[in-house]
């Protein structure tokens, strides 16, 4: 009995459960309003399905949230991600449309590395601001994710750039292992960056400059390098995210790729359970969050909700998914609900830890 | 002077955490006018008994009356109101906002809604006024010292028609003048009828003004005594539990031969170092293996050498020697570099990060001077870890937990931690055995002594005295934002002569320097 309970408090007690609970009911309920929706089916080598479409959807706000992740982590925010994914698209795409054979895969390897290089200097660029001179992070980043726009459309000089590249065209619809290519996209980029943060020390060093920046400086961290690159690798993830959405379209609009694209992640990171405050950072939260609105965003066409009532209806769902999360909601729900709290139950919990 | 019937009860109160029984079957009683002192180590109990009095702890176990009437508030907004006002430890307030706006936040005096500032500001004064305190209460509450702003702390509490006040430490940031102001506000409050709950670690302190004492260990009731009928020896005794004889060995250590360090080259040397505004241009040198005492008052400027000589803050000018090479110190990155460690006396704010683990806390200076690139194995975090969790005593015995979880002593151990795993050659310790109980404090003593034994240098800050001359081989004077003397820790020396020092300032040529 004792060992089942404490079992249950510690599935429960994971900081992952409450987030994976509401993806889990999330499918539930599309499956029970649809119920082919988990059914996945094999078609010319490639498995088609909701379930995958909705890994495919979200792998370019994994990659944007992923970068995100460790930029929130250091206490920061970087609102240009949008910005930089249509950059790196315009870029990407204009270079290819340029050439006479869009189709050689030198020809597009050359446009990701062009694009991939301006977006190291973009992130650079919020890193400087930041890191260097000591501007607000909301500030600094503001300043790209409103010249980035333009900055776009200067690249495409207004035009929507269309592009018939095959390759190009892979990284957003193509097929590994009857999976989109995408997918696998996403899974490398998650671990590139747990073992680059994690294998590393740079993850502790993140989150003690995020946790207390005075007593790191006293402790001998050099913060603005670390701080550095945390925008340097946001603006990279958000590159790749910008390839995959300007390939899935194989156009580049720079007043629509990536738009908005800021808020969802800096969501999915919070959903993650990384505190925006700064600190102790989850990828996998953050994996996890985004995974939970872009099922949202299916949810939502899935269900016929009209567009006019759809926003209202994602920030509801969002209202909810945030309050389950936050352990003193759940207490004084679990408390009303039962009366008296028993023991070994979530409402259980003292109000603080023990002092010592 | 006191009544017969006590203003407030607390009987057999019991409070268990899961895995720590934190109070059981406590008693105490607070009787109108007097001052009570609560004593007992770090974990005896004494922040819990204070949080359950206030309402932010339930109890498990035992009633609270408050002028013969059960009570049981919900938090400390309740317990103000009832006429039982606390001021914490750590100063609650916010140093953003001015200091009227502290002293009434949460209670401004309202019109149809909106705040009335210009009563609030004339009230501030008054209140301030009441303290002696002769403050800007526009000014924002960050713009002044530590000490003021638990004044204003006091401040807020007394506004309320109080007739419990608890002070959790409140002279722990005080200089010995503001502490007599503190008590001379305490035995105004004393006369009016109110009963004062005083929680220190400052033995003489309870002597000076404590009519009672009620003494916890390891969360139970070890007694109440009349001040004038318990010996200090007693006291200490029933506190620890234990015969004092840890003192003693430390006594022998100290003022071994100055002479025999002070050959060889100085591991660093400082002249016309100083930060304007800050601390007055000085110089000063240490060498391996020598203990230096930095005494003065609060607000002297002792903790601004501190700063300086970790490259806290910049200098603006002067030399700096290290093993005899021009060098310098102008970034906490570099001063470790060069073998400088320093724990910083605001460990909430400048010490530990909160959120990471006692472990992670411990390597967080040795990761840093590594760099991110080359992490620690973990293997090798653990072994050091464990190590120091073990000498040091930190309890918890988790390396894992967060070290918020903490109590403020194994906070400071864990700091401690951090730096000897740097394996500094010169540790600077800014205020080490502030808010800490003496079993703690002895442990912390031992181990400067051991450390200087070993070839470490250390620069002792405290405002203790006696710690410092217990410790140190030279002790220099600050007062004013100036280092007024160096002088060598010889039999001569003794605390009459120190605080004759800061208080004259006179330079003496038989210093060392």
């Amino acid at each position: 009995m004792n060992a089942t309970m404490g079992r249950y408090r510690a599935v429960t007690g994971h900081r992952l459960f409450w987030p994976a609970a509401v993806l889990v009911v999330m499918l539930a309920a599309n499956t029970i309003y649809r119920p082919g929706f988990l059914s996945i089916e094999l078609k010319d080598g490639h498995l088609y399905g909701s379930p995958i479409d909705i890994l495919r959807l979200s792998a370019p706000l994994i990659l944007v949230a992923l970068g995100m992740t460790l930029v929130i982590s250091t206490g920061g925010i970087d609102l240009s991600v949008g910005s930089v994914c249509a950059i790196s698209g315009a870029i990407a795409c204009m270079y290819i449309s340029k050439q006479s054979d869009q189709n050689s895969l030198a020809v597009v390897l050359t446009a990701l590395a062009m694009a991939l290089g301006v977006a190291l200097v973009l992130g650079a660029w919020n890193g400087v601001l930041v890191a260097v001179i000591g501007i607000q992070p909301i500030i600094a980043t503001l300043i790209l994710m409103v010249a980035g726009r333009g900055l776009a459309q200067l690249i495409t000089q207004g035009q929507i750039i269309t592009i018939n590249s095959e390759p190009f065209r892979a990284i957003g619809l193509g097929h590994l292992l009857t999976l989109p290519l995408a997918i696998f996209i996403a899974l490398a980029a998650a671990l590139l960056v747990a073992a680059f943060t994690r294998r590393t020390a740079l993850g502790m060093i993140v989150e003690s400059v995020g946790g207390n920046a005075e007593a790191s400086r006293l402790a001998g961290i050099r913060s603005g390098r670390v701080i550095f690159l945390a925008y340097v690798l946001s603006a990279v993830c958000a590159a790749v995210a910008g390839f995959m959405m300007t390939a899935n379209v194989s156009s580049a609009d720079g007043n629509a790729v990536g738009l908005w694209v800021e808020l969802d992640a800096i969501l999915a990171v919070v959903i993650g359970g990384t505190s925006l405050a700064g600190g102790r950072f989850f990828l996998s939260g953050t994996i996890i969050g985004a995974l939970i609105i872009q099922t949202l965003t299916t949810t939502v066409y899935a269900m016929d909700i009209s567009p006019q009532t759809s926003l209202l209806f994602k920030a509801v769902v969002v209202i909810a998914v945030c309050l389950i999360q936050a352990p003193a909601f759940r207490a004084r729900f679990a408390r009303r609900r039962r009366g008296a709290p028993k023991p070994n139950t979530i409402a259980d919990k003292p109000k603080e830890q023990v002092p010592a | 002077m006191t009544d017969s019937r006590p203003v407030l009860t607390m009987t057999g109160i019991s409070k268990s955490f899961p895995g720590v029984r934190a109070l059981h079957n406590v008693n105490v009683r607070l009787f109108p006018g007097e001052v009570h002192a609560l004593m007992g180590e770090n974990g005896a109990g004494k922040s819990t008994l204070i949080k359950v009095l206030t309402g932010v702890y339930d109890t498990d176990e035992g009633t609270i009356t408050l002028d013969g009437e059960s009570v049981s508030f919900s938090g400390p907004m309740q317990a103000t109101a009832a006429g039982v006002s606390t001021v914490f430890q750590e100063v609650n307030l916010c140093t953003n906002l001015s200091v009227a706006e502290n002293i009434f936040i949460g209670r401004e005096p309202r019109l149809l809604g909106a705040v009335r500032w210009g009563e609030v500001r004339r009230r501030a004064r008054a209140l301030l006024a009441r303290l002696d305190l002769d403050l800007d209460v526009s000014a924002p509450l960050g713009s002044y010292s530590l000490a003021i702003q638990q004044m204003v702390a006091i401040a807020r509490a007394i506004d309320i028609k109080a007739r419990v006040l608890i002070l959790d430490e409140p002279t722990s940031s005080l200089d010995a003048g503001e502490v007599a102001q503190l008590f001379r506000i305490m035995r105004q409050l004393r006369g009016e009828g109110i009963a004062i709950l005083f929680v220190t670690h400052f033995l003489d302190q309870v002597y000076e003004i404590a009519d009672r004492i009620t003494v916890l260990r390891n969360g139970g009731l070890v007694g109440e005594y009349l001040t004038a009928e318990l010996p200090q020896l007693s006291l200490v005794e029933k506190m620890i539990g234990k015969e004092l004889d840890v003192l003693e060995g430390i006594e022998e250590h100290s003022r071994r031969d100055l002479t025999a360090l002070e050959e060889g080259t100085p591991l660093v040397a400082v002249s016309n170092f100083g930060r304007a505004g800050a601390v007055e241009p000085f110089s000063l040198t240490i060498h391996a293996g020598e203990v230096v005492g930095l005494a003065g008052l609060l607000g002297s400027g002792r903790t601004e050498v501190a700063r300086l000589l970790f490259g806290a803050d910049r200098p603006d000018g002067g030399q700096v020697v290290v093993d005899g090479t021009a060098s310098s110190l102008r970034t906490p990155a570099q001063a470790i570099d060069h073998g400088v460690g320093f724990c910083s006396e605001n460990r909430r704010a400048e010490g530990i990060v909160a959120d990471l683990s006692v472990r992670e806390n411990m390597i967080l200076a040795m990761q840093a001077a590594r760099g991110w690139l080359r992490p620690i194995p973990r293997r090798r975090q653990d072994e050091l870890v464990d190590r120091y969790v073990k000498a040091l005593n930190i309890r918890p015995a988790d390396p894992e937990v967060p070290v918020r979880n903490l109590s403020g002593g194994n906070q400071q151990k864990v700091l401690l931690a951090r730096w000897l795993i740097t394996e500094p050659r010169l540790l600077i310790l800014d205020e080490p055995t502030r808010g800490i109980d003496i079993g703690a404090k002895t442990e912390i003593q031992k181990l400067v002594t051991q450390l200087s034994d070993g070839g470490m240098a250390v620069l002792f800050i405290s405002a203790e005295l006696e710690e410092v001359l217990r410790l140190s081989h030279k002790v220099a004077v600050m007062r004013d934002r100036q280092m007024v003397a160096q002088l060598a820790n010889d039999d001569s020396l003794d605390a009459d002569r120190i605080m004759q020092t800061i208080a004259t300032g006179s330079h003496r040529e038989e210093a060392d320097r």
